[in-house]
């Protein structure tokens, strides 16, 4: 047993949130700094390097509270401290790092000179950790409105770019129209059950007999349409395609992969913490929303011939998958969702860079043609996206096949066989856009003689690219580590049992537990 | 009396809420809502929540509506002829998703919280007498709601910081 | 013995916020709308808070200070989007094509 942290003490809400203040800090550090120096070129970059210095730090921080394997002292109030937060927060710290180092060569090319660039990084991701950290709907929510409005302002930040202004325009719409069903779905589960506790919900449910409670049933149904939304999963993904096409490269990876994993990581918690016990209320819901997603989502990538909306299309997909992996509403599922998201975090990093790279005149524009005989003028380029490529497609060798064959393992470990069978066959049916790619790269002939002489990846831009690729290989062959930790991690995320059989519920539930 | 007084109120929320989403004029769409914002604090003074009654006038009505009618004023919208109104196929699938929600959320919401759970009948009410209409919501505010109340704080921070970058001039 | 009708009157303020949002076509009324879905989030709320304590009181201060910070940035994105098209050509936006 590790350190205990009494979460009812001001000392011990300190201790506990450590991270997070410590991110706030260097936010705020970086804020006085944007204030100050907002010139040019040279000011942007240090402040691209102080948010890289924050990120890195709270990293530390993070891992620190994780060795010293911090533990609430009975029921965790407000915020949880468990090995899911933990894997989950660095992967959003690890997905925020490789974002701010593919930006720093990115908004010097596309001339966008505003620190608060990273500032809204850096409370972005603040928000996502609070996400994954939250023990209470009303925390979860606050982090979620913390990330949204961040990113809302990030995909407009091109002040240039009408296509921004509009998809920023359209991703906040709907963004707060999500919101409202979510928190809507927040007040009547805390009507049916008394509480927004998760640990607490898990309590009254069973102790009161709510599986069937109307008000119940209703709260968990919008909560689940709200989560959706914030997903990209079919039928509510329509913000995704125009959104993801048009903020600027890294900041659509950093929604593709940090974004969504975030709202992954809170939708896991609720569901396996909070209504594991009830899964019957939920499941057959979530369920569809996987089937209809993963099917939208690779048909409707089939048709499309721009290489930025393809990877659109594909990160719906991949909601799906992930989507899989909840149904199970078991440990195993919440293992499954962290090494997805991890490999997925990698994969999509990696292939928006290369996008970033070879789109020079726009990455709106670079069709799959375009990238005919890259494998000839740019060998490695052209060897990281291949890897990519089969890794988003999940081919034997790399990480996105082990983590595919993970969320599988989880979803017949519930006996969801027809699932499963229906993840490969979209898995098949995805071959049909990835392997386009790779063929265009490795068996057609450039265009013109002078194609792709400026796709050079730079600076920080190129250690993304080659380390991301790179680590695909690495867990490809050798995934057991990261099983361990992926499993390790999750594998206290159910309410222990001395908390179900005699928390107190009623009136005074909340009283007996403050 | 107290449910005469809720009834009418409700009815002018419903009324005013449906107004608001079919005006043609921005302008006429803000003030209506507004009546609606305004019905709704009556409405929370007849559940026992006077301060919170307050707050809705004064934040949701008095600053936030202001701003909408600040900003339709700023970008000269007030006067708009052609409406916005979506086509005939918008509009068919706007209403049966509507009162699919509607019928639905109206059935479920008849569900009222279990007995264990719910207070003492006249407590709030008891508590307001005794204590004042602010102190029990400070109270809980302050101290089991300390960490999202800090974390309004950044969330505040985060969109004035958002705001300005996108609303200055100079790019 | 109000919290029956009044969730009754948050559903279908609610709901007539939805309806809003998907039959109108300009930002702005859009916004409003979502607006009135908060608003009636704040009176289930409330309507609760009566039965089980203060907690659903204080709920409706984060939901209050959400819709600030939603406000703040949705006009500022609205503002950028006039700047850009010299008119608030929202007419065709739509929000469900994908």
């Amino acid at each position: 047993m590790g350190m205990v942290v009494n979460l009812a003490t001001p000392a011990g809400l300190f201790w506990g949130m450590l991270p997070e203040i410590v991110l706030t800090g260097w936010a705020l550090a970086l804020m006085l700094v944007a204030g100050w120096r907002h010139g040019g070129e040279e000011d942007q970059r240090f402040a691209g390097q102080l948010a890289l210095a924050a990120l890195v730090s709270t990293l530390f921080a993070l891992w620190w509270l994780w060795a010293k394997d911090a533990r609430p002292d009975g029921i965790a109030l407000m915020i949880a401290l468990d090995g899911f937060r933990y894997a989950s927060s660095t992967i959003f710290l690890l997905g925020a790092i490789m974002t701010v180092m593919l930006s720093l060569g990115y908004v010097r090319r596309e001339r966008i000179h505003t620190p608060e660039y990273y500032l809204l990084i850096l409370f972005a991701t603040i928000g996502m950790m609070v996400m994954s950290a939250a023990a209470d709907l009303i925390v979860l929510f606050l982090g979620l409105e913390i990330m949204s409005i961040c990113v809302y302002v990030l995909t407009g930040i091109n002040r240039r770019s009408v296509f921004g202004a509009e998809a920023a325009l359209k991703y906040f719409l709907l963004g707060a129209f999500a919101s409202g069903f979510l928190i809507y779905g927040i007040a009547l589960i805390y009507g049916a059950t008394g509480t927004t506790n998760l640990t607490l919900i898990a309590v009254s449910i069973t102790n009161l007999g709510l599986q069937s409670n109307g008000m119940l049933m209703a709260g968990i149904g919008l909560l689940i349409i709200g989560f959706a939304f914030k997903v990209g999963a079919v039928p509510f993904h329509m913000w995704t395609p125009d959104v993801y096409e048009g903020a600027p490269t890294p900041i659509t990876a950093f929604m593709a992969a940090a974004v969504k994993a975030a709202a992954f990581a809170a939708l896991m918690r609720i569901m396996v913490h909070s209504l594991g016990e009830s899964i019957g209320t939920w499941q057959n819901a979530v369920w569809w929303l996987a089937v209809v997603t993963m099917l939208g989502g690779n048909l409707m990538a089939l048709a499309q011939r721009r290489l930025k909306r393809m990877l659109a299309y594909s990160s719906i997909a991949h909601a799906g998958y992930l989507l899989t992996a909840v149904v199970s509403g078991t440990e195993t599922g919440a293992a499954a969702y962290l090494f997805y998201a991890f490999a997925y975090t990698l994969v999509t990093l990696g292939a928006f860079g290369v996008l970033a790279v070879v789109g020079r005149n726009g990455e709106r524009d670079v069709r799959i043609d375009d990238l005919a005989g890259l494998a000839a003028k740019r060998p490695w380029l052209a060897f990281a996206m291949a890897v990519f490529m089969l890794s988003l497609l999940g081919f034997p060798g790399t990480a996105g096949f082990m983590a595919k064959w993970y969320v599988l393992m989880s979803a017949i470990e519930a006996d969801q066989w027809k699932l499963g069978i229906i993840l490969v066959l979209a898995s098949v049916v995805s071959a049909g856009y990835y392997l386009p790619v790779v063929m265009e790269m490795y068996m057609n002939q450039p265009i013109t003689e002078e194609a792709h002489q400026e796709s050079v990846a730079v600076g920080a831009g190129r250690w993304v690219i080659g380390a991301t690729a790179a680590l695909l290989l690495l867990i490809g062959f050798f995934p057991g580590r990261l099983m361990d930790v992926s499993r390790s991690s999750s594998d206290d995320l159910k309410p222990s049992a001395a908390f179900t059989l005699n928390a107190p519920t009623g009136p005074d539930a909340g009283m007996a537990s403050r | 009396m107290l449910e005469a007084v809720f009834w009418a109120n409700a009815g002018i929320a419903i009324v005013s809420a449906l107004a608001c989403i079919t005006r043609r004029s921005p302008v006429a769409s803000a003030l209506w809502l507004i009546m609606t914002l305004f019905a709704t604090a009556v409405m929370f003074v007849l559940l026992d929540a006077h301060f919170i009654a307050v707050l809705q006038v004064m934040v949701y009505s008095g600053a936030i509506m202001v701003l909408f009618l600040f900003v339709i004023m700023l970008l000269n919208l007030g006067d708009q002829s052609a409406t916005d109104m979506k086509g005939w196929f918008g509009r068919v699938v706007g209403l049966a998703l509507g009162v699919f929600v509607m019928v639905e959320l109206w059935v479920i919401t008849k569900v009222v919280p279990v007995d264990q759970i719910r207070l003492p009948a006249g407590e709030l009410n008891r508590m307001t007498v005794d204590e004042g209409a602010i102190a029990p919501v400070a109270q809980v505010l302050y101290t089991t709601y300390l960490l999202p109340f800090l974390l309004t704080a950044i969330l505040l921070l985060a969109a004035i910081a958002g705001a300005v970058v996108l609303a200055k001039r100079e790019v | 013995m109000l919290l029956g009708p009044a969730l009754g009157v948050s559903a279908i303020l609610f709901s007539i916020g939805v309806l809003g949002v998907l039959i109108r076509r300009n930002a702005i009324i859009i916004f409003m709308c979502v607006e009135l879905m908060l608003n009636a989030v704040n009176l289930s709320f409330v309507a609760l808070a009566q039965q089980l304590g203060t907690d659903g009181q204080v709920f409706v201060f984060f939901v209050m200070t959400v819709a600030a910070a939603e406000a703040a940035v949705g006009f500022a994105i609205i503002i950028a989007i006039y700047r850009h098209k010299e008119t608030l050509d929202l007419q065709n936006l739509n929000l469900l094509r994908g």
